[in-house]
């Protein structure tokens, strides 16, 4: 990194100056947020190469790259950092870029405007507080530009700042620039910043980025670095409510006990008498410890260590306040939520909330809307897919200390974990005001009866396969036995959990021999079907209505039904319970009509059907394709 | 008037200056990783990072010890100096040292020279970390790597997920909000957590200079044996540097920018012998710190290359 000029003589002349003003300097970050088209890219090449951000080394490595590709500088190299993002020409994640000048330190979060924008973008703007956004002087306001500007008002970044771009392939119009302006300005004013700041820049040619530029004489506006000098630093911090989530209890012997943590929002002071979430109880403050001493006084975010006059039994996600300035303490809440995952949102499934320094489980009980990202309007919607933004309520197993994001970012913000694969899905933001009665089916159990925690999903997640019930139906001494105990042996081996459910078997014993199942059928195939397994069962069931009822108690989707037709010379063979012997009259049977398969016994051996209903299984969508053999 | 610690304070009421917010930002990262795994480490390479790192785990968990092992991954190839800094910094601070070495690897002889510098940072380097960190069966460790030091790393979260073999999988990362962690892993998996992701090389040495934190003294500039090749300046520091038919060793005013094995890391002609001169000359260069650094040329991309494998 190199200074400016002047910085260098006063470097070469009085390092000690210079060292007094550089650690006094202040941090700003910010996001970044377009394509490559809109020169997002180039303007921050732009940015970190005239603030010499970048040493010679890294800009001959990428000098020898863009003439490969016929360009003397493409500044977009200096931000693309995974091979494969380099190799595709498309940025895929969010990178973090720093450069400085002798005012501030910046950290930039640089995300990609395509490939998953709104997942990139949630993220690099949660620690932002100012959002850059580029807008095609050729092309003016897009979509997309909307899209930005509404995804950085909804992660509560105070300040907006919108280069208007390509202004030397506009001849430097000031009317292009003021109506561009105008034009966006219309509708970013209902999004709730704070400033709104519009620039004319050519991030190609270097105009009004770091210099001003000579061409554009009518602008009498900041260059953005100077604008970006200037924007206030500490907007995203919530001044006022002290909120001081409990991180770790620090006690090194016997005579110390301190309660570390990052202050959230507000100030805190030696003496000040303080509330701890949950217990309610108070007490005073009676240290502020650092390793460098103690303080008189602490704010946001510094990390402190406080100790306290009384003993009282406080841990780790528990939450230290001022008694007259309380967070809200809830365990159901509004938020809005980005979803991050390719899984969508599972409305029975409960999740892992992790929010401030406390975890709770959590479920979404409803989904109020979804926003269109190309209307920016409300849709009304029953989950959340990757990429989407909507609002929902939020059920917690236990409390917790909130504020509404937009008052406060560090108690108002949360994140979704998958408990199943770890990872994080969702983040949420709490909003303002009480969450909506919960509709009674979707009421957390308080008086009703207790119910299952595990959906259907997590079910089927776990054992790789999603529960069903093949029913072989046949006449007697057509095999079904067999092809059952084949079918469970074939899944087993494959790691798949089965279980058999034979006539012959302890269950059915003492019922009339017409091959009917017994009355409690449907409901037992509906319990192993909701259990997760693939339940097989091996009544001849001649009717077809006894069949329609096991359909329709576990659901036509979860139903399999296999028509086992053995011709009768080779059932006769196989009889061995003298169904078909002397007198016998041959069974009634009212054969399936539309049947998944249909096999028999007169080609095939037993393993040859079990593959073939594995199969069936796949296509099904019942086990994972990789089983199709 | 040279600035000290006491003058690190908020340069406006209610408003800490950049120094103070990242030091902030790096002790929350530290205290809640302890607090949320069961068997954290921390990575110590003796260099001015691990100095800074150190520091800002004793500011954490200050009055008390630190709540985890240093784990320093030992190639036998390190400068002298660095080893017998590491040894009496980590007696004075009673801090517990863990040294693992690739055993094998010395056995077989693997070494910079014969191996080439790829081949010999993946056996004596990322396998040993490897080994030692399933060997001391910890969940999570503490690295000093920065997000401005290499582009691979600009990618990287503060809490990077590693599979059950240490690898890094760069396209599937989870996302990273505010300063809320994901910590949740399987047994086996492991999280590598970079307290220091946000600092950038001038933060390193001014909170060095302000904080008076000791680094080796190789840092400094001093008369050193030394021979040049292809533009690059290699230290002669033990027998065991093989030099060239004709080759000889002549002592200059050399300084090191980042420290790892000797036979790998190039010095700079300098004759900055105080903090501020250093901070000076790294202030008028032109060239960025891991020029000096030898295993990062060896292919394009290969920093990310050695990180899927289970690299820092």
């Amino acid at each position: 990194m190199q200074p400016t000029k002047p910085e260098t003589e006063l470097i070469r002349q009085d390092i000690h100056a210079y060292l007094q003003q550089h650690q006094q300097k202040e941090l700003l970050r910010f996001v970044t947020v377009g394509s490559v088209d809109d020169g997002k890219s180039t303007l921050i090449g732009r940015l970190l190469h005239d603030t010499h951000g970048v040493y010679e080394d890294q800009l001959k490595a990428v000098k020898r790259a863009s003439s490969r590709a016929g360009l003397e500088i493409d500044f977009s190299l200096f931000t693309d950092g995974l091979k494969a993002e380099r190799e595709q020409g498309i940025t895929i994640d969010v990178a973090y870029r720093y450069f400085s000048t002798n005012k501030r330190k910046f950290i930039i979060a640089d995300t990609p405007g395509h490939v998953q924008y709104t997942r990139n973008m949630a993220t690099g703007a949660s620690t932002a507080s100012v959002a850059i956004i580029l807008i095609d002087a050729r092309l003016g306001v897009l979509q997309q530009s909307r899209r930005h500007a509404y995804i950085a008002s909804l992660l509560g970044i105070p300040q907006l700042a919108v280069c208007v771009n390509k202004m030397d392939l506009e001849g430097y119009s000031e009317e292009v620039f003021r109506k561009t302006s105008a034009h966006f300005s219309e509708f970013v004013g209902q999004l709730g910043f704070r400033g709104v700041t519009f620039i004319p820049v050519s991030a190609l040619a270097g105009d009004n980025v770091v210099h001003r530029s000579p061409n554009m004489g009518w602008y009498d506006g900041p260059t953005l670095l100077e604008h970006l000098e200037r924007v206030p630093v500490s907007e995203t911090v919530n001044q006022t409510d002290f909120r001081y989530p409990v991180q770790y209890v620090l006690r090194p012997d016997l005579n110390y006990r301190g309660f570390s943590g990052t202050i959230a929002s507000g100030v805190i002071r030696s003496g000040d008498t303080i509330q701890v979430l949950p217990s309610g109880k108070t007490t005073q403050v009676i240290g502020i410890d650092t390793a460098d001493g103690s303080l008189e006084q602490a704010y946001a975010p510094m990390s402190v260590t406080l100790r306290l006059a009384e003993e009282i039994d406080i841990s780790r996600g528990d939450m230290l306040v001022h008694p007259d300035n309380l967070p809200v303490v809830a365990q159901r809440f509004d938020a809005m939520l980005v979803w991050m995952s390719e899984r969508p949102l599972d409305r029975q499934k409960s999740y892992l909330l992790k929010h401030t320094t406390r975890s709770v489980r959590a479920e979404v009980e409803q989904v109020a809307y979804t926003t269109d990202l190309e209307t920016l309007k409300q849709e009304p919607a029953a989950r959340l897919e990757l990429n989407d933004i909507g609002r929902v309520t939020i059920s917690c197993h236990r409390p917790l200390f909130h504020d509404p994001y937009r008052n406060n970012r560090g108690t108002g913000a949360f994140i979704l974990i998958d408990s199943l694969t770890n990872n994080t899905v969702a983040a949420g933001m709490i909003l303002e005001g009480e969450a909506p009665e919960a509709r009674a089916s979707q009421r957390r159990p308080v008086i009703e009866h207790p119910h299952s925690q595990v959906s259907a999903d997590e079910r089927s997640e776990r054992l790789g396969q999603k529960g069903c019930t093949v029913w072989l139906t046949g006449l007697p001494a057509s095999g079904k036995s067999v092809i059952a105990y084949a079918l469970e042996r074939r899944l087993f081996d494959i790691k798949r959990l089965a279980m058999v459910v034979d006539p012959d078997d302890g269950l059915s014993q003492g019922l009339e021999r017409n091959g009917s199942s017994p009355e409690q059928t449907p409901e037992l195939a509906r319990r192993f079907t909701d259990a997760g397994l693939i339940a097989i069962f091996a009544y001849a069931s001649p009717l077809s209505a006894d069949r329609e009822a096991i359909r329709s108690a576990v659901g036509p989707e979860r139903f399999v039904e296999v028509y086992v037709n053995t011709s009768s010379a080779i059932r006769k063979l196989r009889d061995a319970r003298g169904d078909y012997g002397p007198g016998h009259q041959g069974p009634i049977a009212e054969a399936p009509a539309n049947p998944d398969i249909e096999v028999n016994f007169d080609a095939e051996d037993a393993d040859e059907v079990a593959d073939a209903i594995v199969k069936v299984l796949v296509k099904r969508g019942l086990l994972p394709s990789l089983y199709a053999l | 008037m040279l600035a000290t610690a006491a003058d690190l304070k908020p340069a406006l009421d209610h408003h800490l200056s950049h120094l103070k917010q990242l030091e902030a930002e790096s002790i929350h990262i530290l205290r809640e990783v302890v607090a949320e795994f069961e068997r954290p480490v921390m990575l110590y390479s003796i260099g001015k990072d691990s100095s800074v790192m150190v520091h800002l785990a004793k500011k954490a968990f200050h009055r008390g010890k630190l709540p985890f092992p240093l784990l320093h991954i030992d190639t036998t190839w390190k400068f002298r100096e660095m080893i017998s800094f590491r040894d009496s910094f980590c007696a004075e601070n009673g801090f517990e040292l863990r040294i693992h070495t690739n055993k094998q690897g010395v056995e077989e002889g693997i070494n910079p020279f014969d191996h080439g510098s790829s081949k010999y940072t993946t056996i004596m380097k990322t396998h040993a970390l490897l080994a030692a960190l399933r060997d001391g069966g910890y969940d999570a460790a503490f690295g000093g790597a920065r997000r401005d030091e290499e582009r691979s790393r600009a990618k990287e979260r503060i809490y990077s997920f590693r599979d059950r073999y240490g690898q890094w999988d760069p396209k599937n990362q989870r996302p990273e909000l505010w300063n809320v962690y994901n910590a949740k892993i399987n047994k086996g998996e492991s999280i590598r957590a970079f307290p220091l992701s946000n600092w950038t090389e001038l933060d390193i040495w001014l909170y060095i200079h302000l904080e008076n934190i000791p680094i080796v003294p190789l840092y400094f500039a001093a008369e050193r044996p030394v021979v040049e090749r292809e533009g690059t300046l290699i230290m002669v520091d033990d027998e065991r540097m093989r030099l060239e038919p004709g080759e000889k060793p002549k002592l200059e005013m050399v300084r090191f920018r980042t420290l790892g094995c000797y036979p790998l890391t190039g010095a700079l002609r300098s004759t900055a012998t105080t903090l501020p001169d250093i901070i000076r000359e790294m202030l008028l260069t032109k060239y960025s710190e891991r020029q000096g650094r030898l295993i990062d040329h060896d292919e394009e991309a290969s920093m990310e290359a050695k990180k899927r494998e289970g690299y820092f």
